[in-house]
């Protein structure tokens, strides 16, 4: 009698454990929510579901299984691969401390990033980098409960100017730039050796003199949108918030100066005869009368 | 007659003396408070020899070496003042406050100035506004980090010489929030965001919580190098109440 009541418990026991251990592994499969994520650009809605093979394939090794950045090859490389659970962007069109666009995310895998060992993923189709960003956006909960910061606004390119090209000159003296980039734009400025990036892991600024591609694009409007953001994570911050359009375009002039490669404004500059800046003369007048401003997602 | 005019006279004064009395009232920094609201009071020591502080270099800034010609400046990881009072600590109930979100409106200043942040620790409520603003003759870039992936988020905002103040806040609490500047490397503080009122020790290490209703609570006293330490206090209506902490040198 005693026996069969011991042997009942047992069997109860057994039956309790396994249905416990069932019951933990179908939570466990529920944590995993957020892959109903979706991303969209343009006329093109991805979804993270149907991304999980290809960032197998493709991030996993360097992104990591868990998207923390700690993929096997993570050690190897420097810079270092995105956290992607921080939801931390450098290449963003929207205001320092927001989240980015889907768009700009797109843009990001598409083109790669410069000096580091993102490439371009345009050879996977744009269904599939689409689907990639939905997955990218999983890993953090930011996505949930935030909207991505509204945009920039970037005017018309205008005509390039030798008075431009001065102007512009005297923005990057006035904003300071040299202060990491140097006044030729070699990177070697008086704080270029003591950067960090928000990992505390030390970082350069960017060297306009050697490198004719940027952290986030190429192109006139990339840099315009880089300077004016900021790279969040980074040194370098967001300067809409002091830097009007007319100026931001000026300054996009005077950087194209500095560049190796052949440019109109380095041209223009040559006729101009135009020399850099010298860090100790007395700063340019100062701007109109200061308006009160916030730290909103606003445009400036 | 004469007894009428001397009370009318009497009567002005009080009057001037009630509406004074008003006026400061709305002039201090936490909202004014129901009679039956308390403070807590006390003074944060240190026991031990301070770790030594190390100058700071500016040389490379020259306008900013120039403001501390006379007084040389160095890291202010552990200030201690007069009678081994311990400033910049800030003190918060971590528990036991139940009032309303946004308690404490005060919009301080976090100023850029010599190429450091005046104060070095600002206590904030969540939601209180506050100002930044650069009154040096150079650029500053503002870069609060915030844990990662937590509530709070980092920015990183350029401030040039005459920019205007930026006016923002910290929508979560958050026992700190590390500031610096990148251009300026030594220049460091902290926000200290919490829920409810808070009190920053001064150069004696004495402190004030203001706007504290009757009740128990858990008072929190946090240092950036020591950490934080927390002790039992009940606040009684009308009665101040008191709460000492001590801070031992490592």
């Amino acid at each position: 009698m005693r026996t069969q009541t011991l042997k009942f418990i047992t069997c109860a026991v057994a039956v309790l454990a396994f249905a416990g251990l069932s019951f933990a592994q179908v939570t466990e499969y529920q944590e995993d929510q957020n892959l109903g994520m979706e991303a969209h650009a343009g006329h093109l809605t991805g979804h993270a579901k149907s991304a999980a093979m290809n960032y197998r394939r493709y991030c996993v090794g360097c992104h990591g299984v868990l998207g923390d950045g700690e993929g096997e090859n993570a050690v190897w490389l420097d810079p270092k691969p995105r956290n992607f659970t921080l939801a931390t962007f450098k290449c963003r069109s929207t205001p320092s401390g927001t989240l980015p666009t889907d768009e700009d995310l797109f843009n990001t895998i598409g083109r790669g990033l410069e000096s580091s060992n993102m490439p371009s993923w345009n050879p996977l189709s744009s269904q599939n980098r689409i689907d990639l960003i939905a997955y990218v956006k999983h890993f953090s909960d930011r996505w949930k409960t935030e909207k991505p910061g509204t945009p920039i606004e970037i005017p018309t390119e205008p005509e390039v100017t030798a008075d431009r090209i001065k102007a512009g000159q005297v923005i990057f003296q006035k904003l300071e730039c040299w202060k990491c980039h140097g006044v030729e734009g070699m990177a070697n400025g008086p704080s270029a050796d003591t950067l960090t990036d928000d990992q505390n892991r030390p970082i350069k600024p960017f060297n306009f003199h050697d490198q004719t591609r940027f952290k986030c694009g190429s192109t006139d409007r990339d840099l315009y949108r880089i300077f004016m953001t900021g790279l969040d994570g980074t040194p370098m911050p967001s300067f809409a918030d002091n830097v009007k359009p007319e100026e931001a375009w000026d300054l996009v002039f005077y950087l194209r100066t500095l560049q190796p490669m052949h440019t109109k404004e380095k041209e223009i500059a040559k006729q101009l005869g135009l020399k850099p800046i010298n860090p100790n003369a007395p700063a340019p007048a100062s701007t109109p009368a200061p308006q009160p401003q916030t730290n909103d997602t606003k445009p400036q | 007659m004469k007894k009428q005019l001397l009370f009318k006279a009497m009567l002005a004064l009080s009057a001037a003396l009630i509406l004074s009395v008003a006026w400061m009232v709305s002039q201090r920094s936490v909202k004014a408070a129901p009679p039956s609201e308390s403070s807590i009071t006390g003074t944060v020591k240190l026991e031990g020899t301070p770790p030594h502080q190390r100058p700071i270099d500016m040389s490379k800034e020259p306008a900013c070496a120039a403001v501390h010609k006379a007084n040389p400046v160095t890291t202010e990881n552990v200030v201690v003042g007069t009678d081994g009072g311990l400033k910049n600590v800030v003190v918060y109930l971590s528990e036991g406050w139940s009032g309303p979100e946004t308690a404490v409106s005060s919009t301080p200043n976090w100023e850029q100035h010599g190429c450091q942040y005046i104060p070095h620790v600002m206590g904030l409520d969540v939601n209180e506004h506050f100002k930044v603003i650069n009154s040096d003759p150079t650029s500053h870039n503002i870069h609060p980090m915030p844990k990662p992936g937590g509530p709070n988020h980092e920015w990183n905002k350029s401030q040039p010489a005459g920019a205007p103040p930026i006016d923002t806040s910290w929508p979560a609490e958050e026992v700190a929030i590390h500031v610096k500047c990148n251009i300026h490397p030594w220049m460091s503080g902290y926000m200290v965001v919490v829920k409810g009122p808070y009190g920053v020790s001064d150069d004696s290490g004495s402190f004030k919580v203001d706007g504290v209703p009757p009740g128990n609570y858990t008072l929190t006293a946090w240092q950036e190098t020591y950490g934080a330490q927390t002790q039992k206090v009940t606040v009684a209506a009308g009665k101040p109440a008191t709460a000492n902490f001590t801070f031992k040198a490592k």
